[in-house]
């Protein structure tokens, strides 16, 4: 390689470095989708008296205590009250679960403890019911900083889903990336684009005029690319939610939150 | 029957203007939307919404279609008298439900 082309070599080096940097999100320029919305909906959504979500959250509350299943057992029989008990529970899943050696989010967890635990049939995905439980559990985290477990195992899933994340995809071949760390603050149409932080599900959403999952609001952007999404529960969807709980690592939990 | 939320101020003074919130939980399905069969999923609606203080009309709303699900009323009395205020909404199958909350003045 002759000097000049060295230095050519050098310089484009250079510049991909320079591209990754500007790929990630530096952690002073993170946002919640929240600051991205409109005054109203960013207020609708502090009005507990106001926030749609709020009325999930209390179907939560009763389901918390109702006995259901074989067992006939409630999940406060075991857990308790779960303003104690489930106080930051939600800001640290995914988590790795011993039984299947994967990782299970929140959805999964609840499922899980149906099915060993009060011998009931599992809650279907966005069923109302599991959105429900989720939104009460989730809502007792809510103001507490995200924090992924440090669990080495869960961190060849995790980079699973960072390698998902940058994977283009769809008709559209686009990566969310391109999208939420690219391109943030921009605009799609007249829909700001936001960092994509996963701080405040199960949400309500206004336009679905109801509560969802984060794996709803995924295949949303799936469908969005014209990709094959994901079927609910898919392994992918839970890898992904490790990244996005990596990302947002530090980030207040505002579940359940709203979302125009 | 449906969940609602009430925010009423538990005490204010007399003569204040007091800003009460309620938030229902209800499909508000407008009937207009396809099933996967192409029929419509039929239409269930609040139809209307009434509030009263210590039995005297202080509110009321009609409801239509285009009203979003899970409707939220904000609207303001004078607060005249410790009472209750009587919340009361009818849908398309004319059941009323009826839900109630106190107000001290001082």
């Amino acid at each position: 390689m002759n000097p000049a082309a060295r230095v050519g070599a050098l310089a484009l080096i250079a510049a991909l470095g320079a591209f990754a940097a500007r790929a990630q999100i530096a952690q002073t320029d993170r946002k919640s989708g929240s600051a991205f919305m409109s005054a109203q909906t960013q207020e609708m959504q502090r009005d507990d008296g106001a926030n749609p979500a709020m009325l999930a959250a209390l179907d939560g509350e009763a389901l918390w205590k109702a006995k259901t299943g074989d067992a006939a057992k409630s999940c406060a029989d075991c857990h308790g009250e779960a303003q104690t008990s489930m106080k930051g529970v939600a800001a640290r899943y995914p988590a790795y679960n011993e039984a299947s050696a994967a990782p299970i989010d929140l959805q999964g967890r609840i499922n899980l403890c149906r099915q060993d635990q009060q011998k009931a049939t599992p809650l279907a995905p966005e069923s109302r019911d599991l959105l429900a439980l989720s939104a009460f559990i989730g809502l007792q985290s809510r103001g507490m900083a995200t924090a992924p477990p440090d669990d080495p195992r869960l961190t060849p899933f995790r980079e699973r889903g960072r390698a998902l994340w940058s994977q283009r995809m769809g008709q559209l071949n686009f990566s969310c990336a391109q999208c939420h760390d690219d391109n943030w603050g921009k605009h799609l149409g007249s829909a700001p684009i936001p960092q994509a932080h996963a701080n405040a599900y199960p949400i309500y959403r206004l336009e679905w005029q109801g509560m969802g999952s984060l794996q709803r609001r995924l295949r949303n952007c799936m469908s969005g690319v014209r990709a094959q999404a994901f079927p609910y529960g898919a392994q992918e969807f839970v890898e992904l939610e490790l990244h996005l709980a990596e990302r947002a690592r530090g980030m207040a939990v505002e579940t359940p939150g709203v979302r125009p | 029957m449906a969940r609602a939320l009430v925010n009423v101020p538990a005490k204010v003074k007399r003569g204040d203007v007091v800003e009460i919130k309620v938030l229902i939980s209800h499909p508000m399905e407008t009937g207009f939307r396809p099933t996967p069969d192409g029929k419509f999923y039929p239409r269930d609606i609040l139809k209307s919404f009434a509030c009263t203080y210590d039995g005297e009309h202080v509110f009321s709303a009609e409801l239509f279609p285009a009203v979003s699900a899970n409707p939220f009323f904000s609207f303001t009395v004078v607060a005249t008298q410790t009472g209750v205020l009587t919340f009361s909404w009818t849908d398309d199958k004319d059941q009323t439900q009826v839900q109630t909350a106190k107000i001290e003045v001082e």
